[in-house]
């Protein structure tokens, strides 16, 4: 862990996936994602791995698809549009119970939108990463060393559940450069005795599959899926917190906007505001329970993001009408300043007061 | 009491869901023949697609997964680079492979990727209930082109195989048809020469076959064999349109 490399958080997260043993990556490029791919291409025929450039986001997350069943640990990344043509795939991928690691480095939208930073891909993420009842874990780095430290614990956590696993960066995560380091040994995956190898002649074949035309058994299946949601929602939860111990107003935000969030908070604490910050890690599952004890403290909230409002929606419903929660959000690959987020919460404590 | 002939180990003992006269249940037979003759069973993985083959993984005796709509070949390319060593085929048809997946198959094509597909063209999407495909023959009647395939107004059928022959990477493309005995061991001997340039790392294989749909077609499962003679082989010409070595890189090199 000691050694320290200044890297680009797109370099930097696919570093972390090879080390995390991951040795089939398939995409195509997009900004801001297309350092992922280019250093992909470049590591993965140094070890024995497979770095292939499909013909479409739409072709890649089915070769994750068929690398996935065929037991393993493989990915895709790309932004926001290039997210949009996976979601077929994602949601066949949930519905086959196959662990994946996606990559979503978020720019503007909606349309081809723009290629600056933006977290307006938070409803497709949380909500509808492709069409039925499924889930993503999704996770939100917000410095480059945790866009390192969550490509790992994405890959493990998937496994651990076999589900879709979503690294949901931005722009600004992705193109920045921090000194990051990593763990000296990663565990190896677990083995896969439901994955495609071949029977072999000795085992029945094994049948990876998302089609069933009984509702009833259909039904069972979700049900059954659901319950291992429950399970992730139990015991897979993350977030942080920032001075909020004597705060009297709570920002929650996430990603690269928390830590503009940060300097925000002390910016008003300097104006003898007392702010604090609580930053969800997992967007799903949602730290729901965690942020309705936090806002039990505190007698305004103020939610940021780079978007119109999509976090926003999950903090009302932890808060359930126990706090006034505010909004405040830039869209369109603006980043918010810290000076124009700490107006924002003295503002609030003016109208308070 | 000697034993002169039993099913193929390569078929499980699942009754099929396929219309009486339809001749996917042929088609499998010779994959799954082809299959055990080549002693690969063991080491071999199926892709499904979206349509009437889509419960084919109960139905071949290897491991099987199924894709989404026309994603066949990705799947299978998925596959593939994890496992080089193993066999995988893929098993569609004309609107799976030819219209909503049709980048799929040519860049999978293109890449040379060592998969063996099997193309099933009866001119008519069968699961949905008789619509237009995209290897539907000018004139005919269906669902979704009810005056009959006007060319002026919905364009003109695929044909897969000489569309394939122009590309680099594929190895091996065969047009063959199940209606009669002697096109239906042709069939056999195109589909075994398929797996075989697979385990032999030429490249690209694909055999499309020339099937029937008496359902869709409204034809009695005779008066269907006869239509694929007089109307879709006039149509499409059965006959080898590439048998080469794409000269890839052995499997590896690369890495």
């Amino acid at each position: 862990m000691s050694q320290k490399y200044l890297m680009k958080g797109n370099e930097a997260l696919a570093e972390a996936a090879i080390r995390a043993h991951c040795r089939h990556f398939f995409g195509y490029p997009i900004t801001p994602q297309t350092e992922v791919a280019a250093y992909m291409a470049k590591r993965m025929p140094k070890i024995g791995g497979t770095y292939l450039q499909a013909e479409s986001e739409v072709a890649a997350i089915n070769m994750v698809l068929g690398a996935a069943s065929a037991g393993a640990r493989a990915m895709t990344s790309s932004s926001s549009p290039g997210i949009s043509l996976k979601t077929e795939g994602i949601s066949y991928i949930a519905a086959s119970d196959l662990p994946a690691l996606i990559i979503n480095v978020m720019r503007g939208g909606p349309g081809l939108g723009g290629i600056q930073p933006s977290q307006s891909d938070y409803w497709q993420a949380t909500r509808a990463p492709g069409h039925g009842d499924a889930q993503l874990l999704v996770y939100a780095p917000s410095s480059v060393q945790e866009m390192v430290d969550l490509v790992i614990r994405a890959f493990e956590t998937g496994e651990k559940y076999r589900c879709p696993a979503m690294l949901l960066a931005d722009g600004m995560l992705g193109q920045m450069m921090e000194p990051v380091s990593f763990p000296d040994e990663i565990a190896l995956p677990a083995s896969k005795p439901w994955a495609l190898t071949g029977t072999g002649e000795k085992r029945r074949p094994n049948i990876i599959n998302s089609l069933y035309l009984t509702p009833s058994q259909l039904e069972e299946i979700v049900r059954k899926r659901f319950e291992r949601y429950e399970l992730i929602k139990q015991n897979e939860v993350l977030w942080d917190s920032y001075r909020l111990e004597d705060a009297e107003y709570m920002v929650v935000a996430y990603g690269a906007t928390a830590r503009i969030c940060k300097a925000a908070v002390e910016i008003a604490r300097e104006m003898g505001v007392k702010a604090g910050l609580f930053r969800p890690v997992t967007l799903w599952p949602y730290p729901t329970s965690q942020l309705a004890e936090c806002a039990k403290k505190v007698s305004r909230i103020l939610c940021v993001e780079m978007s119109m409002g999509q976090m926003v929606d999950d903090v009302r419903l932890a808060v359930n009408g126990t706090c006034p929660v505010s909004f405040y959000g830039r869209t369109g690959g603006i980043v918010p300043t810290p000076e124009e987020i700490a107006q924002q919460i003295t503002a609030l404590a003016a109208a308070k007061a | 009491m000697a034993v002169i002939f039993q099913k193929t180990k390569g078929l499980t003992d699942c009754e099929t869901h396929y219309c009486p006269g339809c001749t996917h249940g042929i088609v499998h037979r010779l994959v799954a023949e082809c299959l055990e003759e080549l002693g690969v069973l063991g080491k071999t993985v199926g892709v499904c697609p979206v349509g009437c083959a889509v419960m084919a993984y109960d139905y071949f005796n290897c491991d099987m997964v199924e894709a989404p709509h026309g994603r066949a070949p990705a799947v299978a390319t998925g596959i593939k680079r994890v496992q080089p060593g193993n066999v995988v085929f893929t098993y569609q048809g004309d609107g799976d492979l030819a219209a909503i997946g049709t980048a799929e198959t040519i860049h999978a094509a293109t890449r040379g990727e060592n998969i063996t597909v099997i193309f099933i063209n009866n001119a008519i999407y069968g699961m949905t209930g008789g619509q237009m495909a995209p290897t539907t023959l000018p004139g005919q009647v269906t669902q979704t082109t009810p005056y009959g395939r006007d060319t002026g107004y919905s364009g003109f059928p695929v044909k897969v195989c000489e569309l394939l022959q122009n590309v680099d990477g594929v190895a091996f493309a065969e047009r063959t048809a199940v209606n009669t005995v002697a096109h239906i061991r042709q069939a056999k001997a195109a589909i075994k020469k398929a797996f075989t340039c697979q385990l032999e790392g030429r490249g690209f294989s694909i055999v499309e076959v020339l099937s029937t749909c008496p359902t869709n077609w409204g034809m009695t499962p005779v008066e269907a064999l006869g239509w694929v003679e007089e109307k879709m082989i006039p149509y499409y010409p059965l006959g080898n349109f590439a048998d080469r070595d794409v000269h890839r890189k052995p499997e590896g090199e690369n890495v």
